[in-house]
């Protein structure tokens, strides 16, 4: 395949108005192609040059490098009103000529990018806004109406998908929820015990875990954890089914993609949050007392007496709920960017980064609501 | 101009134990239009990534020109393929850059052109497929017939001397399919291209077929070679002569056709 190629040249004569062009040597994409702008400046400046034509006897091979060149130098004697004459031209290049010239460009296909005023951006940012609120409420209200239906016991939708998702959004979570709220609880008691080791409080290491883990950290840990798993998982679920179609079939089978699809991932994130927060609670307050006994000379038995002394049913309650609604915001952006989604694999990345940045943003404005009221009414 | 320029030599295809295709034979030769047809589940699109680089065979071998595809070790190998482009069944533009982005891609990729030059081949590209002027648009914006023909633009955008098609007008209605079967002929005229599709639209294969082969499920084999025209009038296979009159032939043949039509299936 190592072919000698031959450098290729251009040969320009003129006789009397008209331009030979003599072509030598191989036209090839490896080679060294000379610069046409003298030729293109030469069909500018002559008024005198009426006539381009082609002497192709020492031409070798051929391919886009040529064709490319050709095309400049056809379209430059169109703009100038100089006759380029092709007909010397091998039967392969004419033929090709003719296949880029049949169809004409299509001049308003082209994409001019305007200059935008800042008056414009900050408009059609509004309406941004106002649309993504529309969308978000059309589908709260959709949501609405497919648990109304499930309510009615008229939603339809396969049971075992909902055990799947269950399965998917619980059991399968565990391994890292352990691990990131035992460490969580880890933390929390070695940033607190060095501050109240210096009273020599380290018995209230085992309050501030417990109330810290169960009221607050424990439930927004596996939240976030679960936008980052879950919400994602959602999102490009749903997405890829739109880029395929599969929602579109779904929807001609007369299912409703709110039920079958939406629904038992909300319901399954609804029953499994509160779960998994009760058990990141728990890791959380085993981290807090591996540090507190091993570094602080407190015994297992007084800290957990310590822990059940501070803790309440009702700080476990309140993170509980916490939990629960974040499962339910977590649902609803996954499964909502999800279903918008475009059709295109690039769409699908949007879908799963927008489902999450959602999903954060939710749960931490729904967490420091939900705080401020509970604080408010001394709960 | 009939020197070979492809050639598969008993080769066996295979996912695990399970066989597609075996003891295949044939030969490609250069400037030939040939088609791999066969019914659904024969093996077609198999052989087509075999052919590609995109699957080993389990036996035989795969010969360009002399060299061997898969013995060789990957250097040789790409720099093989990249005398090949390939146009997928639904274009497989990449979705996150615009055309203009798609061809440029081998092109910025496999050689070192500059910016200028490339910009020039792209446009040259997209205008041969007649899309002059479509650069800046992004797959998802334009119909499925012109992600096709951008997709051909973007497999012809190293001027490759063997072109792959995996059922080009899969999805077109029957006239852009015509345009289509005509660009692939005249891009074969004019650049004097090997073309290798695999298709079961009967009207291509009548139309710009040169050479065939043809594939079975039942036997896992081929069964048929040649010009799909001279195999229409002198095969005597009756599953040959099925598929390519849409099994319309039975009912002018005689009863016992039909029965070994039947038993066949």
């Amino acid at each position: 395949m190592n072919v000698n190629y031959l450098p290729c040249e251009i040969k320009i004569t003129q006789q009397a108005s008209t331009l030979v062009l003599a072509l030598l040597g191989d036209w090839v994409l490896d080679a060294n192609a000379p610069s046409l702008q003298p030729l293109l400046d030469q069909m500018l400046k002559g008024s005198s040059i009426q006539r381009v034509i082609f002497s192709t006897k020492n031409l070798g091979h051929w391919d886009s490098l040529l064709m490319t060149d050709l095309i400049r130098v056809i379209d430059q004697g169109h703009h100038q009103g100089i006759e380029v004459d092709t007909s010397t031209l091998p039967e392969g290049i004419q033929g090709l000529l003719k296949l880029v010239y049949t169809v004409p460009e299509r001049l308003d296909a082209k994409r001019i990018d305007a200059k935008r005023h800042w008056l414009e951006w900050i408009g059609d940012g509004a309406l941004a806004v106002i649309k993504e609120a529309t969308t978000l409420c059309t589908f709260v209200g959709e949501t609405a109406l497919s648990l109304w239906a499930l309510l009615l016991g008229k939603a339809r939708f396969r049971r075992i998908d909902l055990w799947i998702n269950i399965q998917d959004c619980g059991p399968s979570a565990v391994p890292i929820i352990t691990l990131i709220s035992f460490l969580i609880g880890l933390i929390l008691a070695f940033v607190g015990a060095l501050q109240l080791a210096l009273f020599g409080a380290q018995i209230y290491i085992a309050d501030m875990v417990g109330l810290g883990m169960t009221r607050e950290m424990g439930g927004f840990m596996a939240a976030i954890i679960m936008s980052g798993r879950t919400g994602a998982a959602f999102a490009a679920q749903l997405g890829t089914m739109q880029v395929n179609s599969e929602i579109d079939a779904l929807k001609t089978m007369g299912f409703k993609p709110m039920e079958f699809l939406v629904l038992p991932r909300i319901l399954a994130l609804i029953l499994i949050m509160p779960m998994l927060c009760l058990y990141a609670d728990l890791m959380g307050i085993i981290g807090g007392s591996l540090v507190t006994v091993g570094f602080f000379d407190v015994s297992f038995l007084e800290y957990f007496n310590r822990t059940a002394d501070a803790v309440h049913l009702k700080d476990l309650m309140v993170g509980v709920t916490k939990c629960s609604v974040f499962g339910i915001l977590i649902a609803l952006s996954g499964c909502m960017r999800g279903m918008q989604c475009g059709r295109s694999a690039s769409a699908v990345g949007k879908a799963a980064t927008s489902a999450v940045v959602t999903c954060i943003v939710f749960i931490v404005i729904a967490d420091s609501t939900m705080t401020l009221i509970c604080n408010r009414i001394g709960i | 101009m009939s020197s070979v320029c492809l050639s598969i030599k008993n080769m066996t295809m295979a996912y695990g134990d399970f066989v597609i295709q075996r003891d295949l034979d044939f030969t490609i030769n250069r400037s030939d239009i040939f088609i791999i047809m066969g019914g659904s589940g024969c093996g077609k699109s198999t052989l087509l990534m075999h052919l590609i680089g995109l699957q080993s065979p389990v036996k035989g071998q795969v010969f360009y020109g002399t060299e061997s595809l898969w013995e060789a070790d990957i250097n040789v190998r790409q720099r093989i393929l990249r005398r090949t482009g390939v146009l997928f069944q639904s274009g497989a533009l990449l979705s996150s850059m615009t055309l203009a982005e798609n061809i440029a891609l081998p092109l910025s990729q496999h050689t070192k052109l500059g910016a200028m030059r490339i910009r020039n081949i792209v446009s040259y590209k997209l205008a041969l497929v007649g899309l002059a002027g479509f650069e800046d648009y992004y797959p998802s914006e334009i119909s499925g017939g012109m992600q096709k023909r951008a997709g051909l633009a973007r497999a012809m955008a190293l001027d490759p001397e063997i072109l792959y098609f995996d059922e080009p007008s899969a999805g077109l209605d029957p006239i852009s399919a015509k345009l289509l079967d005509d660009l692939i002929r005249s891009l074969r005229d004019n650049l004097g291209s090997t073309i290798v599709m695999v298709t079961h639209e009967l009207a291509s294969i009548f139309a710009i077929g040169t050479n065939s082969v043809f594939l079975d499920a039942e036997t896992k084999t081929m069964i048929a070679g040649g010009s799909p025209k001279l195999l229409l009038a002198e095969s005597t296979d009756p599953k040959v002569i099925r598929f390519l009159t849409r099994g319309e032939m039975e009912k002018h043949n005689s009863h016992n056709t039909t029965i070994q039509g039947h038993n066949a299936l």
